[in-house]
């Protein structure tokens, strides 16, 4: 009998497919993936149809990194279907798990997202014609996914092992993910704990960035394009731009504030928060220079939309989305 | 039995001025509303906003955060702290579509037993009028139809998906 290598797969839910990108970004290392696995099921790299997935045995999948968040009953549907036919399914990526961009579309009711995207100034749709759910065509009937009211994190759908957070994850760190996984399978070395964050550092961004701190208050909030040019040495909330570093997890090394950008939390929570938003609402209002209702409001209005600012990755996955029944796997 | 909507609200007080307030309301007996559960900490700086959004999703209708007068804090100025925060906060509950009002900030000293018993009693008035905050579901746990959660100032397109192709 020859040797079986273990099997891998790849799936890409509501996603925009960077984190695929991402993965085959980590160059050569996508050799190993190769060596080291058979890859059976990954739509963008290779043809592969769902009812090959469902004729597979149970937990036959050793891993499968699951990318982008379920908006549709076929993300739900497959979600389900990798969940049984893996060993261990990885949340991979911010939408996979905290919702990421496209979770932002929760705080619009879904026929409006419908209506701008098929019948706004921009799309010329003068008889009004809507997707359906299901079609007669000669051929027989054709059936689309049926999009759902809410986006939910992969965790809120089915049971996941690990999280791997970043829009996308680096490079470098699915790299070492993907190292010791490869580890795990000749015996160097043991899986984390079931539920653990992987590919990230155990601290804040701030704790990566290499600007300097001074505990300097701010008069005023201010969008990074508006101050020209941004001191570079000097951390960007203490110039008075909103930067999420203080609440986002690190592993990134950084990478915004190091270019010249405020970091926007693409890497989600750090340790120990349990709530994004809540996290960075005590950090910015930290640098608040004011003691009066009055002047406290004028500085905020410096933050034109404080929900998206603080929510912008994680939005179904923050506290008061995460209880709304509608987000309740049934 | 009446049908008067009871809300729950949790308040948070510090150990200082505003918890003593809520005790002497106690003491010199004074009526108020029943509905606040309190917790008290040792100053309004400490209330994490987790903490007032782990209400609302726990059941909480409201929340009231109470401290000492501005200038009257024992940790000095943790209390413009709490200001701060609250601002802040009130206008991330308006994005996510929650009243604002829903979250109220009260100073009380400790000698403002009947400033507390009062706030108390208004502020449960207010969030019974603004009803229970619940977010709406249908049998099956999922959120109803937009157009069943009621006066949503968002007009929903009634025909997505349904619209016949025309020939
Ligand atoms: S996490 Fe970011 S890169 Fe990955 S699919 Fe989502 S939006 Fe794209
Ligand atoms: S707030 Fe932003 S700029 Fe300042 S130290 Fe943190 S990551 Fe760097
Ligand atoms: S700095 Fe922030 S936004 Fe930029 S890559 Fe890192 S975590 Fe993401």
């Amino acid at each position: 009998m020859t040797h079986v290598k273990p099997k891998f797969a790849m799936y890409w839910a509501a996603s925009c497919g960077g984190c695929e990108i991402a993965v085959l970004n980590t160059h050569e290392k996508i050799l190993d993936v190769d060596a080291n696995f058979d890859v059976v099921f990954w739509p963008v790299a290779m043809d592969a149809k769902y009812k090959d997935v469902e004729a597979m045995e149970d937990g036959s999948i050793l891993l499968t990194l699951f990318n982008g968040g379920i908006r549709n009953d076929e993300n739900e549907h497959i979600a389900k279907l990798l969940r049984q036919k893996s060993k261990i399914l990885v949340a991979f990526g911010s939408c996979a798990c905290e919702g990421c961009i496209p979770g932002l579309a929760n705080l619009s009711p879904v026929g409006e997202i419908v209506h701008t995207a098929f019948n706004t100034i921009s799309t010329d749709n003068p008889h009004e014609i809507y997707p359906r759910t299901s079609y007669d065509v000669p051929e027989g009937e054709l059936h689309i996914p049926k999009l759902e009211k809410t986006l939910r994190p992969l965790d809120h759908v089915v049971d996941v092992d690990y999280y791997m957070p970043g829009c996308p994850p680096e490079s470098h760190q699915i790299a070492a993910v993907l190292d010791l996984v490869i580890d795990v399978l000749h015996g160097r070395a043991t899986l984390p704990p079931k539920g653990s964050t992987i590919g990230v550092g155990n601290s804040t961004v701030c704790d990566e960035c290499p600007r300097a701190r001074n505990v300097k208050l701010i008069k005023e909030f201010k969008r990074i394009q508006d101050i020209a040019p941004a001191d570079p040495d000097l951390c960007l909330l203490e110039q008075g731009i909103p930067c999420n570093g203080p609440a986002t997890c690190s592993g990134c090394n950084a990478r915004c504030p190091q270019a010249g950008a405020q970091c926007i939390g693409c890497y989600g929570p750090a340790q120990g928060v349990t709530d994004y938003g809540a996290r960075l609402i005590t950090a910015f209002s930290s640098v608040i220079d004011a003691t009066t209702p009055e002047e406290i409001e004028r500085i905020l209005d410096g933050i034109p939309d404080p929900t998206g600012q603080v929510y912008r990755f994680s939005l179904p996955a923050s506290l008061l989305m995460a209880n709304r029944e509608a987000f309740k796997a049934k | 039995m009446t049908d008067q909507f009871e809300p729950t609200i949790i308040g948070f007080t510090c150990n200082w001025c505003s918890y003593r307030a809520a005790d002497l309301a106690g003491t010199a007996r004074m009526k108020y509303a029943p509905n606040v559960r309190l917790i008290r900490l040792m100053c309004s700086g400490r209330l994490d906003p987790t903490f007032v959004l782990r209400a609302l999703s726990g059941g909480a209708d409201g929340v009231m955060i109470t401290g000492c007068h501005p200038g009257e804090c024992h940790y000095i100025e943790q209390n413009y702290k709490a200001l701060r925060r609250f601002l802040l906060l009130r206008r991330v509950l308006t994005g996510l579509g929650i009243e604002p009002e829903r979250v109220k900030l009260v100073w009380a000293s400790a000698a403002e037993g009947a400033k507390f018993a009062a706030e108390t009693t208004t502020f449960v008035e207010e969030i019974r009028k603004l009803g229970p905050l619940c977010w709406g579901k249908d049998e099956d746990g999922r959120m109803k139809d937009d157009e069943d959660i009621g006066n949503s100032s968002i007009k929903t397109h009634p025909s997505s998906f349904e619209k016949e192709v025309p020939a």
